[in-house]
């Protein structure tokens, strides 16, 4: 194990270690106590500059009311769900089928396509966002969630096939062949004895998805104009241009966009760990 | 009879040429649709940047002209150097997620609980980030006041100033680019081969010398896999400008990103063309990147091939 274990060190470095691991922690997390803090407050602290001192008054509930009540919070949130979920299942339903074909038939273009895949999923946002506003326009679906989700299930085909890929190349052989040889059709293989062997890879594409998906502002502001269909991130963004200083109205808004993901990742760490990494994880 | 025999010729000629048609059944739904909005866009933005069009009206062909346009465009430089910028300075994510790794891996009590507490700002949006960096940099009332008074700089904002403004918006981006590289060398620190690290210990080796020599060949893997997601972190800078500084004061804090963005699409015209040039500027730079990636992907499967 590399550093060296604590516990085979001198009292002194653990005493050390130990204090200093929660001091760490804890300025690690400022900015995130810094939004904590300030959703508890009332307007009162904001603009006497009371932001770290105890807050005058506990308004967290009083603030989430306002949040939800005064501002298109809830209709945002939704929004974000019916974008999010989709897109998710979407993305995976495509690309365990190109996952499969690309990890267990040898064929010419394998590689390039293989190859094609990743490098789209490389790309920047920029060099599609004309032609691709250009396409949902023409199809009728600009200011949609279906056009929003449309994109975003093709885009995050690429990354999604990258990983399935490899998933399945990682799989025993043995057991497509002998399947094969008992006269299985490819269908029959797919569906009987890939999808079930793929499930952890399936768990930690979701996760991924969900993430990337819920904290995606660019498409959004780019495929979506009005509060009908706008999810939660782009609206943050504009309900900070119409509060300018209300600081505690905004950390309020940015917790309740920020639980969603949090919860996912507590909920499925190890299979979010092995999808950032691409499966190059251990236990 | 004769149906009868042609459908048992039908059967064998689907299960025969089963094995060669099965794949492309299975790849067309994903391949058409990564096609018709990842593949094809690229060739049309390319396209596009040789004509005038704001979005409606028909458009010219203009050859070469926003090409030319943007070697004369003083914003176009002063983005292309932030993107520099944020190449270099995006960089510091690697070795700072690499040291925090090492000093997280280690087994006491509510570890676990505590790593997953670093992980955290990669979970949350980029918008909420920029949002809170945004309010701390607040001349006023914001975190960082107190620091700056206490040097002199009193009511200095960090954001509207040119000189800083890129450095803020860096510094905030880092945070969740941190907590990124951070996961990928913990796992990659949990994957080290135990036995390589006892021998070497045994050799003497101690400190930077196990560190250099024995840890880091090990973490290979995940240093590619860090240098990768942030150089592109780095030239796909857009949320965090977009929320911080919308590219001001002036478009000193612009990025080719959000330039493009802002020619094509905002308040300030509607240029597809020259939005398309910058575009493809960015993809240019961003190709080196990704076509470095798939040649290293392409050497390991000749790898595990042989």
């Amino acid at each position: 194990m590399f550093p060296t274990p604590i516990h085979q060190k001198p009292i002194v470095n653990q005493y050390i270690y130990k204090i200093f691991l929660p001091i760490s922690l804890i300025i690690w997390l400022i900015p995130i106590f810094g939004i904590l803090m300030t959703s508890i407050r009332g307007l009162g602290d904001i603009t006497a500059g009371n932001m770290w001192g105890t807050p005058s008054e506990f308004l967290l509930f009083s603030n989430l009311y306002d949040v939800f009540t005064n501002t298109p919070m809830i209709k945002y949130t939704l929004n974000s769900f019916k974008v999010t979920i989709p897109t998710m299942l979407g993305a995976v339903a495509l690309s365990c089928m190109t996952g499969f074909a690309l990890a267990n038939y040898k064929f010419k273009t394998n590689l390039i396509i293989f190859f094609i895949f990743i490098a789209g999923n490389f790309v920047p946002f920029q060099i599609l966002m004309i032609p691709v506003r250009d396409l949902t326009f023409k199809i009728g679906l600009y200011n949609t969630i279906t056009g929003l989700v449309l994109f975003h299930v093709a885009f995050q085909t690429g990354f999604c096939t990258l990983f399935m890929r490899n998933f399945i190349k990682a799989l025993p052989q043995e057991l497509i062949e002998a399947a094969r040889m008992d006269g299985a059709s490819e269908f029959r293989i797919f569906w009987k004895i890939i999808l079930p062997l793929t499930r952890p890879a399936i768990a930690a594409l979701c996760v991924l998805i969900f993430t990337f998906i819920w904290n995606d502002y660019f498409w959004a502001t780019v495929l979506i104009q009005g509060d009908h269909a706008m999810p939660i991130t782009a609206g943050l963004k504009s309900l900070n241009g119409q509060w300018i200083t209300a600081y505690h109205l905004l950390s309020t808004g940015s917790i309740v966009a920020a639980i969603p993901p949090v919860i996912m990742f507590f909920l499925m760490q190890k299979h979010f760990i092995a999808g950032l990494t691409l499966g190059a994880t251990k236990g | 009879m004769e149906l009868n025999n042609s459908k048992a010729k039908r059967i064998t000629w689907w299960q025969k040429n089963q094995v060669k048609i099965s794949p492309w059944i299975f790849l067309a739904p994903g391949l058409i649709f990564f096609s018709i909005y990842v593949i094809a866009p690229i060739f049309v933005s390319i396209g596009i940047s040789f004509y005038q069009w704001d979005g409606l009206s028909p458009s010219i062909y203009v050859g070469l002209q926003n090409y030319i346009e943007l070697l004369d465009d003083e914003y176009f430089y002063i983005s292309l150097w932030n993107n520099l910028k944020w190449l270099i300075f995006f960089m510091l994510a690697v070795p700072i997620g690499l040291g925090l790794a090492i000093f997280l891996n280690q087994i006491v009590f509510g570890i676990r609980l505590i790593k997953s507490l670093f992980f955290f700002p990669f979970v949350i949006s980029q918008v909420v980030i920029g949002l809170i960096f945004t309010w701390f940099y607040q001349p006023n009332y914001g975190v960082i006041a107190p620091f700056l008074n206490l040097i002199g700089l009193e009511g200095f904002s960090i954001l509207a100033n040119e000189n800083t403004a890129t450095y803020g918006i860096i510094f905030a981006g880092l945070y969740p680019q941190i907590a990124y590289c951070l996961i990928l060398y913990l796992t990659g620190l949990n994957n080290i081969n135990p036995e390589q690290i006892e021998a070497g210990r045994m050799d003497g080796a101690k400190g930077f010398h196990l560190f250099w020599n024995i840890v880091l060949p090990q973490l290979r893997h995940a240093t590619f896999l860090a240098i990768v997601v942030t150089v592109i972190g780095a030239l796909r800078s857009f949320d965090m400008v977009a929320i911080m500084t919308q590219g001001g004061p002036y478009g000193y804090s612009n990025v080719l990103a959000y330039y493009m963005f802002e020619q094509a699409l905002s308040e300030y015209g509607y240029r597809m063309g020259y939005g398309s040039a910058i575009a493809t500027v960015l993809f240019t730079i961003m190709m080196f990147y990704i076509l470095f990636f798939i040649y290293r992907m392409y050497r390991n499967e000749r790898e595990d091939n042989n």
